[in-house]
């Protein structure tokens, strides 16, 4: 776990892997950057991602992730820095030669072939027989739970079965790292639900390094053994879902990633330990993010929904507002408070009580504490306004 | 839906499409030595004559040579210059594309004339060389637009996917790329044929007696006789383009070879 920390610490910066690192990694880069003119895509990007394992490169459009994709795919060439795929550099040599398996957003059937060539296009690329190569794609298509399309062309099938043919195709070949630029946005909903968790099954069974591209937080959370989140051209945090989620290194990260109320409150330094005032509640964060904060300057206190209670439950009021809406959810209730004194926009508290409505009518006052150590605080934004 | 002027209106203008061939169509069939409308009596015989004369045969002979080779050649150059406008980005390209395309502009006799100063200057005047260099200009503009059309129809992901599946730059060529540019290819081939095999007023310019096309056949049997064998060729040659465009359809699908219909 040591490179983990040393990749968060870096918050992205270039860092000297460990050999443990390198000997581990299916793809790694090092201070790879990538500009497009005047704009930079990628600056100085170092990941190491593990065999087997399933990376997500997460953020918003324009953050620098599929720059990075197609880095690893060759399909771009890095200004500066180093790309490994297996141990070796991979720089110079053209995509074809990179042995990486690719699904696309739309999928990039070859619509002139039938299903079968079309899982097939790698293995007679590879110069694989015929009855060995008929094998090996009825193999991968029932992998992906496909089978009797053969003969079909991929506009006769449905979106979800074009994708499971866009999968066996890259599977087929068996790559030494898969690729997957945000391979679910063109699904409704359910269907969306169902592939994620059939792609992950597969993935671990066949142990197939995979680096995922995705802006969507829920979806990168509930699939990734690791995530990487990704802003304006860096890589911001790496770490596990738990991690990103309850220990972001930055305002961003921490903004990014799930639902989080910002409120402003006090810092306090006690024996070493940041504590931070808001109210009567003091509620201890993690000292790493605040080095430069003097005690008694005001910080922004990152919490999450579920970690706020209303008062009834016991503990010190870290907050009074008034409730201004209720968002029925079925298994809890979303509900939103103003205390603009704390919190420039409305505290969103998530109650798992089925009767919240009804106890916490709108304009009704009520006091919030705070249940859980899985805070973070932040130096405050120039502006108040600001969050 | 239209209203009794409007369907009027709509057939009036129909009518006037297919006024000339109907017209053509009927005097072919004029027993009668006289390019007459509507004819009196009815023969073939015109059909007979226009197949048997000489400087016809030679025409669609030469017609052929020069359409042949003019739209294969333009096929070739402009396929090259679609790749490079589509594909890639450089200094002077809307010149580029603006010099390609201005055959669309300058007047056909203008380029007719052109090359036969060019042609007498070299000593090529009487060459079929001097003709097809002609109908490539003349033809390039469609056959750079068919193509460029199909390039930009086709999703530059499926070369992608290609490439990462481990095929080479040529084999992404050979199995992606042509294929699923065949229609627009065969299709802007076809329409530079169609249009060389058409082609009169530069003709005219460039082509000496040994190297006429059909149209400059016809037109110099016309300022002498005026019997309906010009308009028994006219219909062969309505009924050969239909039927090579039903062949196209057929095989192709007309709509992806003229490029009129979207394949997103």
């Amino acid at each position: 776990m040591s490179s983990l920390a040393a990749e968060r610490r870096s918050n992205g910066r270039a860092v000297a892997p460990t050999t443990a690192d390198s000997d581990n990694a299916a793809v790694r880069l090092l201070g790879a950057s990538k500009r497009f003119g005047k704009v930079v895509a990628l600056d100085d990007a170092t990941l190491s991602i593990r065999r087997g394992e399933l990376m997500t490169l997460l953020g918003p459009s324009g953050c620098g992730k599929t720059t990075l994709l197609s880095l690893v795919a060759g399909f771009l060439v890095v200004d500066d820095g180093e790309i490994e795929i297996d141990g070796k550099r991979v720089n110079e040599i053209p995509t074809y030669k990179r042995e990486i398996g690719l699904m696309f957003q739309n999928y990039a059937l070859f619509p002139h072939m039938s299903i079968a060539d079309n899982v097939g296009y790698g293995l007679r690329m590879r110069g694989i027989a015929k009855p060995d190569l008929k094998r090996r794609v009825a193999e991968a298509l029932s992998l992906v739970r496909l089978t009797g399309v053969e003969d079909r062309r991929p506009h006769q099938l449905s979106g979800g079965q074009q994708q499971r043919v866009a999968l066996a195709r890259a599977l087929v070949v068996s790559p030494k790292v898969l690729l997957l630029d945000e391979p679910f946005s063109a699904l409704d909903r359910n269907l969306r639900a169902s592939m994620q968790i059939e792609i992950k099954e597969i993935q671990r069974q066949l142990g197939v390094t995979t680096i995922f591209v995705t802006h969507d937080q829920s979806e990168a959370l509930s699939m990734s053994d690791r995530i990487a989140v990704m802003f304006e051209g860096r890589i911001r945090q790496v770490g596990s879902p738990d991690e990103i989620y309850r220990r972001p290194a930055d305002r961003f990260v921490a903004s990014f990633v799930g639902d989080v109320n910002v409120l402003r409150g006090r810092l306090d330094r006690v024996d070493g330990q940041a504590i931070v005032t808001l109210g009567a509640a003091k509620i201890s964060v993690p000292t790493e993010p605040l080095a430069r904060v003097q005690s008694g300057d005001r910080v922004d206190l990152f919490i999450r929904p579920e970690q706020l209670r209303f008062a009834n439950a016991g503990g010190p009021i870290a907050v009074d507002g008034i409730v201004a809406a209720h968002i029925y959810q079925g298994g809890y209730v979303n509900l939103y408070l103003e205390a603009p004194e704390v919190c420039s926009s409305r505290i969103l508290v998530r109650s798992p009580e089925p009767d919240a409505i009804s106890r916490w009518p709108i304009g009704t006052r009520v006091g919030v504490s705070i249940a859980s150590s899985d805070a973070m605080a932040f130096e405050a934004e120039p502006s108040p306004q600001g969050v | 839906m239209l209203g009794i002027a409007g369907t009027l209106a709509v057939l009036t203008i129909l009518g006037f499409v297919i006024l000339p061939a109907a017209v053509v169509t009927l005097a072919a069939f004029n027993d009668k030595a006289l390019l007459a409308f509507p004819p009196e009596s009815w023969s073939w015989r015109w059909f007979a004559k226009a197949l048997a004369y000489e400087d016809f045969r030679s025409g669609v002979r030469n017609g052929l040579i020069v359409a042949g080779w003019a739209s294969s050649i333009a096929l070739l150059v402009g396929t090259t210059f679609a790749f490079a406008l589509d594909r890639y980005s450089f200094p002077l390209k809307r010149t580029l594309e603006a010099v390609l395309l201005s055959s669309l502009i300058v007047p056909h006799f203008t380029i007719g004339l052109g090359f036969l100063i060019l042609a007498a200057q070299i000593g090529w005047a009487r060459g079929f060389a001097v003709v097809i260099a002609c109908h490539v200009v003349l033809v390039l503009p469609f056959v750079l637009r068919s193509v460029y059309v199909s390039l930009r129809n086709l999703d530059q992901k499926l070369e992608l996917a290609a490439a990462s599946l481990g095929a080479s730059p040529a084999r992404v060529l050979a199995t992606v790329t042509l294929p699923l540019l065949a229609p627009g290819l065969v299709g802007g081939w076809l329409l530079a044929a169609i249009l060389s095999f058409n082609e009169f007023t530069a003709s005219l310019f460039v082509t000496a007696q040994r190297t006429q096309t059909l149209p400059v056949a016809m037109y110099n049997y016309v300022r002498e006789y005026a019997d309906p064998s010009m308009a028994a060729l006219s219909v062969l040659y309505i009924v050969a383009t239909a039927t090579l465009l039903t062949l196209a359809n057929a095989y192709l699908g007309l709509g992806k070879v003229l490029n009129v219909e979207s394949r997103r």
